[in-house]
């Protein structure tokens, strides 16, 4: 008999991802994935001025403010035919790479180590053998016993309270949770030294940025940081110094923990290396633009179908064709009038709330196609994109990754397909986390040289054409790729649609019915106790679901959030 | 009583987008604008960010956070949560993603970098539209956010100077057009 759970919220605060079940002798058969908020924001925009969408578009969501921002000048730029200078370019991205930085810390650290670390085993582990372990995997500093019997203390303090906080959501004692006690406790090291590292990332972006949260230096046409070599109060080269302080920093962190304890983890769970696939069709576009026009980036992008690598179509540019004509949205199983499948500049967005049909609209998420494909976006995408696309940084610490999960899980091969997982999709992030650090070093020796060739300039003053024009914008965003499509009439937004990373992986089925990457990754995966369905949160998880962003609020009151009923 | 800079941090929660949801927000934007306050008191707009905020909310004294708020009381409702009240944890068991304030209480008890004292100034929304002004209730509620802040404020000993002539926040004059694009 098949038993049906309901995870609502599998996100936090105000639920509105919401994921089905049904799970039948012990592996789940079907799944739907259902966003669970009214999605208009777009409509906002309408009638506003494109120069001002971006102060809008930074307000979609909490984490990633930056990002959105960045996409919407970047699509308001294509519309109105501009090329960006250099400073500007390598300023964004300093700053996207900085906030993508963070964000890869905070979910493996912060969002879902719970899902694999039993935080309470760590209160009976041997400091002395738990650093043993962690002096054995790097060379980190705050690996050693002091370090450890500190932290354990500090933990042990916490859960004397009885106020677990942030730990309060882990499943403790699971049947599967694996990590012996010295591993959890250096996870927990780890966690806290996390919570210190990525304000540094934060630091980089409020120095560039203006100020953080809410980056207020982005205009269309380029940034609004004046840039000398010397003046006190504009960007110069203390400033840029400070901001390389902080980047030595985050290097260490990267290089010494997060790509160490990934595979090291993963090491205990290489059964979820064979969990969790989804759809196998990769999107990721480019970016890191070197130059004015947006044509030579320093990330690679491109579409790979079935998994297979030589299918590898590369997207290109700024305004790039291939993609421009690929991306769709059906909404057929969405709550919006209408079932055709429509490209973002004839988008609608007509809400048709009826109740949960699983045979028919079921969500306020819609379908994103490629071509009439589903495809994953994200760091796993982006890493086999980047690795079809011959990029050697990428190449280069996804081999360390491996060898790392080889040393330590003791295994004589690891194939490419193994990324094709729930695990796979933590060590793909903490590879384009690795490969966004080059980047970000790459992009602030790029700012600095070129302001030494005495090039200051920041902005390119745009000119609103009278007719009507359509452009979009792209950015391979912390959750993958992001793109804003603008249609400008008479200088006012006449149609805005933003395709976000979490539309592409948690949509509901297609058009042509074809399930999207959350509910194909979820089928065929155990669960042991349907009460605690720790296995659907793993793999849900892994894709670093982020549709709760736009309500913020504090409730006082505690919610029922799994039920379980026998079908 | 507070001398040093940052001892206080007024901080607005919300999302502006979601009309009544960006209630907070608006609140410490009108409080910004009709008052001058001094140098030991930082004004925030912290949107719905979440660990973008830790850094903010290490070691203050007070934290005074302005948010719409979900008690299950009658919309409109001006609730005051403090200290021990406020729910520092998490509340659900499945759910660990998008951190909450709660979230970032409990984070910053685990560094010993907690707000000595953290106060909440909520109020219950009437509508969570996808719009960009408040609903004419929550204009209102605003107006009683702000005298609690400010009630708040003195209570802590800061003297606050009011502005002969009140500003115009960013927000408050984007409602406004929005209000005309409607109409």
């Amino acid at each position: 008999m098949a038993t049906r759970i309901t995870v609502d919220p599998i996100t936090r605060i105000e639920g509105h991802l919401r994921i089905d079940v049904e799970v039948d002798n012990g592996r789940v058969t079907k799944a739907w994935s259902s966003g669970q908020m009214w999605r208009g924001i777009e409509k906002i925009l309408v009638g506003r001025d494109p120069l001002e969408a971006w102060t809008y578009t930074q307000r979609f969501c909490g984490v990633c403010t930056t990002v959105h921002a960045i996409t919407s000048v970047r699509a308001v730029e294509n519309a109105l035919g501009m090329e960006v200078p250099v400073n500007a370019q390598l300023i964004r991205n300093i700053i996207q790479t900085a906030h993508a930085i963070q964000d890869h810390i905070v979910h493996f650290y912060h969002l879902s180590a719970v899902d694999w670390v039993d935080v309470v085993s760590a209160l009976k582990a041997d400091p002395r053998a738990a650093a043993q372990l962690a002096e054995s995997l790097s060379d980190w500093s705050l690996n050693g016993v002091h370090e450890m019997t500190a932290v354990q203390n500090r933990l042990k303090k916490f859960v004397e309270s009885g106020q677990l906080g942030p730990f309060a959501t882990g499943f403790w004692g699971h049947p599967e949770m694996k990590l012996p006690p010295e591993v959890n406790l250096m996870a927990v090291a780890h966690y806290l030294q996390a919570l210190e590292v990525q304000n540094y990332c934060n630091k980089i972006v409020a120095i560039l940025g203006g100020k953080s949260p809410h980056i207020q230096n982005v205009a269309v046409g380029g940034v609004s940081n004046s840039i000398s070599h010397d003046a006190p109060s504009v960007l110069n080269m203390e400033r840029l110094m400070f901001i390389k302080g902080f980047m030595d920093k985050l290097e260490k962190f990267i290089h010494s923990v997060y790509m160490v304890d990934v595979p090291a983890v993963g090491a205990f769970y290489l059964d979820w290396t064979k969990v969790g696939g989804g759809v196998i069709n990769y999107l990721s576009v480019p970016d890191c633009p070197q130059d004015s026009k947006g044509t030579i980036f320093d990330l690679p992008g491109g579409y790979i179908k079935g998994g297979d690598l030589s299918t590898f179509k590369p997207i290109k540019a700024h305004g790039d064709k291939y993609f421009q004509e690929g991306v769709a949205e059906s909404s057929k199983h969405a709550w919006y009038h209408g079932d055709k499948t429509l490209h973002p500049w004839e988008g609608e967005t007509e809400p048709n709330y009826n109740d949960f049909n699983e045979d028919g609209q079921y969500s306020w998420i819609k379908a994103p196609t490629f071509y009439g494909e589903r495809a994953e976006v994200g760091p796993l995408a982006n890493v086999l994109v980047s690795v079809a696309a011959g990029h050697e940084p990428a190449k280069r610490h996804l081999n360390t990754a491996i060898n790392t999960l080889k040393s330590v899980g003791r295994l004589q091969d690891v194939p490419l397909e193994a990324l094709n997982s729930t695990i796979g999709r933590h060590a793909a992030r903490a590879v384009r986390c690795a490969v966004m650090m080059d980047t970000l070093k790459d992009q602030w020796h790029a700012l600095v040289n070129n302001i030494g060739t005495g090039d200051l300039e920041t902005f390119n003053p745009p000119t609103m054409p009278k007719g009507e024009v359509r452009g979009f914008g792209f950015h391979e965003a912390p959750r993958g790729a992001l793109s804003h499509w603008v249609v400008i009439e008479k200088g006012k937004i006449k149609n805005y649609q933003a395709v976000v990373p979490s539309t592409w992986n948690a949509g509901p089925r297609a058009e042509n019915g074809d399930p999207g990457p959350y509910e194909m990754s979820l089928l065929d995966t155990p669960v042991a106790d349907p009460e605690k369905p720790l296995e659907v949160l793993r793999t849900v998880h892994s894709f670093d679901p982020c549709i709760a962003c736009a309500i913020h609020m504090v409730d006082t009151e505690k919610r029922e959030i799994v039920k379980v009923k026998a079908l | 009583m507070y001398t040093e800079n940052k001892e206080i941090l007024v901080l607005g929660l919300g999302n502006i987008l979601m009309q009544d949801e960006g209630v907070g927000v608006r609140a410490v934007e009108a409080l910004e604008c009709r008052y001058i306050v001094p140098d030991c008191v930082t004004l925030m707009d912290g949107g719905t960010t979440g660990t973008e905020l830790l850094q903010p909310m290490r070691g203050v004294k007070q934290l005074i956070v302005a948010d719409a708020i979900h008690t299950g009381d009658a919309n409109g409702t001006l609730v005051r949560i403090a200290d021990e009240q406020v729910p520092a944890f998490f509340q659900t068991k499945l759910s660990n993603h998008q951190l909450g304030l709660s979230d970032l209480l409990a984070l910053l008890s685990l560094t010993d970098e907690q707000p000595e004292h953290v106060t909440i100034v909520g109020l219950v929304p009437h509508s969570l539209e996808n719009r960009l002004g408040l609903t004419p209730e929550a204009e209102q509620g605003v107006e009683a956010m702000v005298a609690q802040l400010v009630v708040e404020l003195e209570r802590l000993g800061v003297e606050l100077v009011k502005r002969a002539q009140p500003l115009r926040g960013f927000w408050q004059q984007q409602a406004a057009l929005e209000r005309v694009k409607c109409a």
